[in-house]
């Protein structure tokens, strides 16, 4: 025996990450992403005054416009702004796990003895944590400007839990992105240039009824459109059950699509 | 276990390009080895392979006696890993960094504090422990980068090019913080492209050059293996330096080298100087400095790999 294998006697060393701390770890990762917010205020102010602009500015220059008033655009559009705003938000993801990534933050965790899977469900929980709060903000800030849900608390939780369920969907498109993608700026690049043509080519933000044909057409294909009724349905009142299935399908393709394939990266990263 | 640290025949390409070619390495405990080598000779992809990022495409490695692959918990348990580049999350605080790695290795809310006051003290950053990492200056990051490795009290710690970057009083900073290290016991490997960093810290040095180890020994074992000392010529009047380059070919037979007003050559037989201070004083030229010494790493490295240590590879160093 040398002085080595006293000092580290096998069984003195776990052999995996138990379920209790794997919680643990995640929990930690997760507050991680979170405690960030506090030395970093643009990040929050970027978080809620990006949705706010938005919403000022089309509320008040496209919705007299669009819908002959603003109180009547706003309460047609609120619903729409939240879903553009859960989607571009999902691509935090990319762009959190990608900066860990080319900083060299993601190799450090690596090495250290904690679950594989910690960093990932940390980042992904926190990002949730983000998305709640920009949905209440803008819904917040939408009822001081006259917005009103005109269902019931069951259809604010529930438009809550659907965008949740969309977002998290979503994020494994987004782990894959960050994972791929060289730097943060690209991560930004490839957001803006797919969810902007989807958003503006939906319902969320104007009725489709006025585009050309071909373009309605698209918009009707577009899980965009679905979703955007969808919580206009649950929040202001419409069709419901036919938007959100077709939602929720859409979002259990995006899963069965990304999920391996976001996995698969992982797994040659861990 | 003679070995904490131990590989054999390590293979890793990518695709064309072999990072590592059949590389062996031994590292008693308590000792620190310097893998010394320049850009893109596989100094990263080894310690990413020692440290459990990567695996290989042939050969086996082991740190305390638990294989890297098929063990790869336990050995991560008992490592601390300081990246090529400072690997801290830059919107946290110096504390934050290090309570965050405590946490995740276990330690209780208070025991991760108390771990992050301690190694902010000993790395003198305990003033800045309260401000977010993105104002820290490159030699800040890089201690509080060490300090995050040591959170867990590794007993094998891989540093890697843990200089590179930083400016001379930082780097001094630095191998002094290595040095107590090894104080500790702590088994270390250290990369580096600098001949000095390896000649001050390591206790035995592998040099790297395109994935293979091309000579192994210490500091002063290496500076013998070239069988040569240097001969340097100075003469006091700049004018005569072609004359002593003259002097020292003819009784050399051998072409010296001339840099910052002086004439450098390899010598195998010491007789040589005799006889160059014979020839010039001859020629009445009068050396103002004539010194024969061991050759520094530097010319090892130049006589084993053909180029200078720091002269750009012709590949970089392939990160995944």
């Amino acid at each position: 025996m040398t002085a080595v294998t006293t000092l580290v006697p096998p069984s003195a060393v776990s052999r995996r990450v138990g379920l209790g701390a794997t919680i643990q770890q995640t929990f930690t990762l997760a507050w991680r992403s979170l405690v960030q917010i506090k030395h970093n205020p643009w990040e929050l102010l970027d978080l809620s005054i990006q949705p706010i602009m938005f919403l000022l500015l089309f509320t008040y220059v496209f919705g007299g416009a669009i819908s002959g008033s603003t109180g009547d655009y706003l309460q047609f559009a609120l619903p729409g702004l939240l879903v553009q705003n859960a989607l571009f938000y999902t691509l935090s993801t990319a762009i959190g796990l990608n900066t860990d990534i080319t900083k060299g933050v993601f190799d450090r965790l690596r090495s250290l003895p904690i679950a594989r899977v910690a960093p990932l469900a940390g980042r992904i929980i926190a990002d949730t944590f983000k998305q709640v709060w920009a949905f209440a903000l803008l819904v917040g800030f939408g009822m001081v400007l006259g917005f009103r849900v005109t269902t019931s608390v069951a259809g604010l939780v529930g438009a809550l839990a659907l965008l949740v369920v969309v977002a998290l969907a979503m994020s494994w498109m987004s782990v894959l992105i960050g994972l791929k993608a060289s730097n943060p700026e690209k991560v930004q690049m490839i957001a803006f240039s797919a969810m902007m043509p989807l958003t503006f080519t939906s319902s969320a933000l104007v009725p489709s009824d006025t585009f050309p044909g071909w373009l309605k057409a698209w918009s009707d294909v577009n899980p965009v459109t679905h979703l955007a009724d969808a919580i206009r349905g649950l929040l202001i009142g419409g069709e419901v059950a036919d938007p959100a299935l077709v939602s929720l399908l859409w979002s259990a393709g995006f899963v069965l699509v990304f999920a391996p394939l976001a996995i698969r990266v992982f797994r040659k990263h861990v | 276990m003679r070995y904490a640290i131990q590989a054999e025949g390590l293979v890793k390409h990518y695709g064309e390009t072999k990072a590592l070619d059949g590389v062996d390495l031994a590292v008693p405990p308590g000792r620190l080895l310097g893998v010394l080598g320049p850009n893109g000779a596989g100094k990263t992809t080894a310690v990413r392979i020692l440290a459990t990022l990567l695996s290989p495409d042939a050969g086996s490695a082991s740190v305390l006696g638990f294989d890297v692959l098929r063990q790869a918990h336990q050995v991560r348990s008992l490592i601390g890993l300081t990246g090529q580049y400072a690997a801290v999350d830059e919107m946290l605080t110096g504390v934050e960094n290090l309570v965050m790695i405590g946490r995740l290795l276990g330690l209780s809310r208070s025991e991760s504090r108390q771990r992050a006051k301690a190694l902010l003290e000993r790395f003198d950053l305990a003033d800045a422990g309260g401000r977010a990492t993105k104002t820290y200056s490159g030699g800040m990051r890089r201690r509080l980068d060490l300090a995050a490795s040591l959170v867990g009290r590794p007993q094998v710690l891989f540093l890697d090019e843990p200089t590179t970057g930083l400016d001379p009083r930082s780097r001094t900073e630095l191998w002094g913080v290595v040095r107590g290290l090894m104080a500790d016991g702590v088994t270390v490997l250290l990369t580096t492209q600098y001949l000095e960093e390896a000649d001050q810290l390591a206790d035995d040095i592998v040099v790297f050059d395109h994935g293979r180890v091309i000579a192994s020994g210490t500091s002063d074992e290496l500076k013998a293996t070239t069988g040569a000392q240097v001969l340097e010529v100075r003469p006091l009047d700049a004018q005569q330096l072609e004359l002593v380059a003259k002097v020292v070919t003819d009784v050399i037979d051998e072409e010296p080298e001339l840099s910052g007003g002086k004439v450098t050559a390899a010598v195998y037989d010491p007789a040589v100087v005799p006889a160059v201070v014979r020839r010039l004083d001859d020629l009445g030229v009068v050396a103002s400095e004539l010194t024969l010494r061991k050759s520094s790493l530097d010319e090892v490295f130049l006589s084993l790999t053909g180029h200078r240590a720091e002269e750009p590879a012709d590949q970089e160093e392939v990160l995944v």
